[in-house]
């Protein structure tokens, strides 16, 4: 399971790297070369690391089916990503056997992912590299094969690190985040450390004398669309420890959770997006070097 | 010229990317005179009172030691049995040990209790270990109790001299690392306790001497450790309050506050009084029998007189004299005329009764010299950090009673910043031994870490930003020289006790094994008693030529 983590890890920020990587490699003098090099050093890595298992294709595809255990299924319990979600109205797993879930997940990734991917190789930039990986690791988590809840914290990562940048967007992030990992905590009996981190972080996020709130003017209309799933989901924290779920839905209170944590990533996913899309179209601030 | 390369110029970022600025600790540290960019000091100290109370909540399931079941045996019987019982029940080997008003405190607490878990106020004490309810439950009470604690805070955020304390001196006692080790893992109600010592200390510095004195005696009656402060409290208040306004007026003064302090003991001595039971209260709050030491021995003087009693023990029987190895221990209590010192003269309850009478003297001559109210603060410390060093039976918890007071005004001079970088660190190393279960060593060598870092921080940008005047010294090319938080010597000492640490963790199993297991322990504490006898010497020559 933890060699499993480590691979999700790889792949959710691959496409980030390979997009920032191959975009730098076409802004040189010779991209042809730059790339030879590139592949050169991945392939070789690889094949160093995976050394003892290429001897024959047998030993390569028992390692691969030990990291990707593809036959417990397409989603298992309830997980805030596409495959779920969207159950409640497709049952995907009486309509479709594990191979065509297969490409139709792997296809969904790939078109989720593709926007950040080509804005990367036609520029690629620092910061929207960062806006890269969290919409390649985004992409992974909602559409992607056998996700866990866990895995939402690889989007938290870079997430974080575009904190001072997108504020409000880390703070809502982290809260829906938090939020979609509930019933696990509950299971795990580990609500007062829950209550205990959630508090520090929106202390934190609300110290005195920081500015926060400032600089974006949000009209009073789209703070109520906003603070209605933020009032659901505070009532459904206390109502899914105290209430019995009813008879005919006995999940019925992970499912709730789930299409509000659905909603927000869906919003947050677009709004990504699109402000990685709006770093190449900004109008160059005055004052700045012209390099020729 | 390739046009590709000036037309995908990666451009910068958005224009406004309004970025939320970092904490502000330099806004911590300023004195604001008007609060117009920092925030009132009023809610910053409850946004950081709410954020030791989120890591209050995290400290839940951690060690509790056998004051947890004392706390628990007293909440059950407070609330169980009728006043009358409280200092005469013997159902439990914990009996009640503190004064009346602590009783009506637990009685308080336990009133929710029982809605919680009926177990909770079974007489006897269940001999089932708590369920995690029961232990939530008395956890949350300390940090119910915190609140008091907060409320002083609040009222002392502005000092003598109707200044605005900086909120770093108020961060340093909400945050305090010992506070959190002692109250929330060791499990004791020292939060409410100081939170009544630091409200009469306001009430004093304000010039209510009457409030304060009221406020004190109430604080008596819920701990007596604090006499050690009462002579301080009696001259400062028989100089300031009664002293100065002629013969009648003083003398009326002096009865009203007789009066006061005398109506709050009756409060709490009255049914016990009644009862006739005022023998068995005294004999349990004054428990005699109990040794010079307890099973860890505190930093304070003895500690080196027991040295010094072992070296030349050791020295003479070099020499040839014959020295016998005293049968009587120092944890247990005195018995008959036997003395656990082997050469230096044995040491009694009045000894250390009269060397805390002398340490304080020079501190009372003052007091009643020149009775200002900007000291009372310091004073108090003083008495506090005399009657730890030299009492009898002291435990290293006492020296929170003058720690967390000394934080207020740690800010008021480099020599006091500097002063309370050092005590802070030494007193809460002292307190490691407290927690010696492994999965607490962690948390308590980052709590101790992270207030070092808080101090060192904050300290640095205050005195950055406010440069104390006329104390600048000017180096050979007219630059100011900058002022360092800690000298050498403070330096060196406070390495050396990482490497006191690391000796004690790593090396010491390695060298001596399973021999000699009390030694790290001893190491402890005699290096942290150099650290404090430095403090109250400190203390002492502050006081003599200051105030």
């Amino acid at each position: 399971m933890g060699i499993f983590d480590i691979l999700q890890m790889s792949m959710y920020f691959a496409p980030a790297f390979f997009g920032h990587l191959l975009g730098k490699c076409l802004k040189r003098k010779y991209p042809i070369v730059e790339i030879m090099k590139l592949g050169f050093v991945v392939l070789g890595t690889f094949a160093l690391v995976w050394w003892p298992y290429l001897h024959s294709y047998e030993a390569a595809m028992q390692v691969i089916s030990r990291l990707a255990p593809f036959e417990r299924g397409i989603y298992e319990d309830y997980v805030a990503n596409f495959w779920c979600t969207t159950s409640v109205l497709i049952k995907w797993k009486r309509l479709y056997a594990i191979k065509p879930l297969k490409l139709m997940s792997l296809s969904a990734t790939i078109l989720a992912f593709l926007p950040s991917f080509i804005q990367q190789v036609k520029s690629p930039s620092n910061l929207g590299f960062l806006y890269s990986l969290l919409n390649s690791s985004f992409s992974f988590y909602l559409f992607s094969y056998q996700v866990h809840e866990k895995s939402i914290l690889l989007p938290l990562l870079p997430a974080s690190l575009l904190a001072l940048h997108e504020p409000h967007l880390h703070g809502w992030f982290t809260y829906y985040a938090l939020f979609s990992m509930y019933p696990l905590i509950c299971r795990d009996q580990l609500l007062l450390q829950y209550i205990s981190v959630l508090g520090l972080f929106v202390l934190i996020y609300y110290s005195p004398g920081g500015n926060y709130g400032k600089g974006m003017k949000i009209s009073s209309g789209t703070m109520a669309v906003l603070s209605l799933p933020l009032l659901c989901s505070i009532l459904l924290h206390t109502v899914y420890l105290q209430i019995e779920p009813p008879k005919r839905y006995p999940f019925l209170f992970d499912a709730l959770i789930m299409f509000i944590c659905f909603s927000q990533f869906i919003i947050l996913t677009l709004y990504t997006n699109y402000k990685q899309w709006m770093l190449d179209f900004h109008p160059r601030p005055v004052g700045s070097k012209k390099d020729l | 010229l390739d046009p590709r390369l000036t037309a995908h110029r990666p451009q910068r970022a958005q224009t406004t990317p309004h970025p939320v600025r970092p904490l502000q600790i330099s806004n911590w540290t300023t004195a604001p005179m008007a609060a117009t960019s920092s925030p009132s000091t009023a809610a910053a100290a409850m946004w950081a009172f709410a954020a030791a109370a989120c890591v209050k909540l995290l400290l839940v399931p951690t060690y509790r030691s056998t004051d947890f079941d004392v706390h628990r045996y007293w909440l059950a019987l407070t609330h169980a049995l009728p006043a009358r019982q409280w200092y005469t029940d013997a159902s439990s080997e914990w009996t009640l040990d503190y004064p009346p008003f602590f009783a009506y405190f637990s009685r308080l607490l336990s009133l929710p209790a029982p809605f919680v878990d009926a177990s909770l106020v079974d007489i006897p004490v269940p001999a089932a270990p708590p369920s995690s309810a029961y232990i939530l439950y008395l956890r949350l009470t300390v940090a119910f109790s915190d609140l008091l604690l907060l409320a002083s805070i609040l009222l002392l955020a502005r000092d003598a001299r109707r200044r605005q304390r900086p909120f770093l001196a108020l961060l340093l006692v909400l945050w305090s690392p010992a506070l959190l080790i002692v109250d929330h893992i060791h499990f004791q109600y020292n939060g409410f306790l100081m939170g009544l010592l630091l409200l009469s200390l306001h009430f004093l510095e304000q010039g209510k001497d009457l409030a304060g004195g009221v406020v004190f005696a109430a604080l008596l009656c819920s701990k007596h450790l604090f006499l050690v402060a009462a002579p301080v409290y009696f001259v400062y208040l028989f100089r300031h309050y009664c002293c100065g306004r002629g013969l009648a007026r003083g003398l009326g003064r002096l009865v009203l506050m007789g009066a006061g302090v005398v109506a709050v003991f009756a409060m709490a001595f009255a049914p016990f009084v009644y009862y006739g039971q005022m023998q068995q209260l005294l004999s349990r709050l004054f428990p005699f029998g109990r040794g010079l030491f307890h099973a860890y021995w505190a930093p304070n003087f003895w500690v080196f007189y027991i040295v010094l009693d072992k070296i030349l023990a050791f020295l003479l029987r070099r020499l040839g004299f014959s020295i016998e190895i005293p049968e009587a221990s120092f944890t247990r209590g005195l018995v008959g005329d036997s003395s656990p010192f082997s050469v230096l003269p044995k040491v009694t309850p009045i000894t250390t009764f009269l060397l805390v009478i002398l340490a304080m003297t020079p501190c009372l001559v003052k007091a009643f010299a020149n009775p200002q109210s900007k000291h009372i603060i310091r004073w108090v410390a003083y008495a506090c950090s005399c009657g730890f060093m030299f009492g009898w039976h002291v435990h290293e918890k006492a020296s929170l009673h003058f720690t967390i007071p000394l934080a207020l005004i740690a800010m008021d001079s480099l020599d006091d910043v500097r002063h309370y970088f050092l005590l802070s660190i030494v007193s809460c190393y002292s307190l490691f031994p407290l927690l010696f279960e492994d999965q607490e060593y962690p948390i308590k060598v980052l709590l101790l870490l992270t207030y070092g870092a808080l101090m060192w921080v904050g300290f640095s940008s205050h005195f950055a930003a406010n440069p104390a005047p006329g104390g600048e010294k000017l180096d050979a090319s007219d630059n100011i020289v900058e002022k360092k938080l800690t000298g050498w010597i403070s330096l060196g000492y406070l390495l050396g006790m990482f490497a006191i640490e690391f000796w004690s963790r790593l090396f010491h199993h390695h060298v001596y094994g399973d021999r000699l297991p009390f030694l790290p322990l001893m190491i402890v504490s005699v290096y942290c008693g150099i650290g404090m006898m430095y403090s109250w010497i400190w203390q002492l020559s502050w006081i003599i030529r200051h105030t």
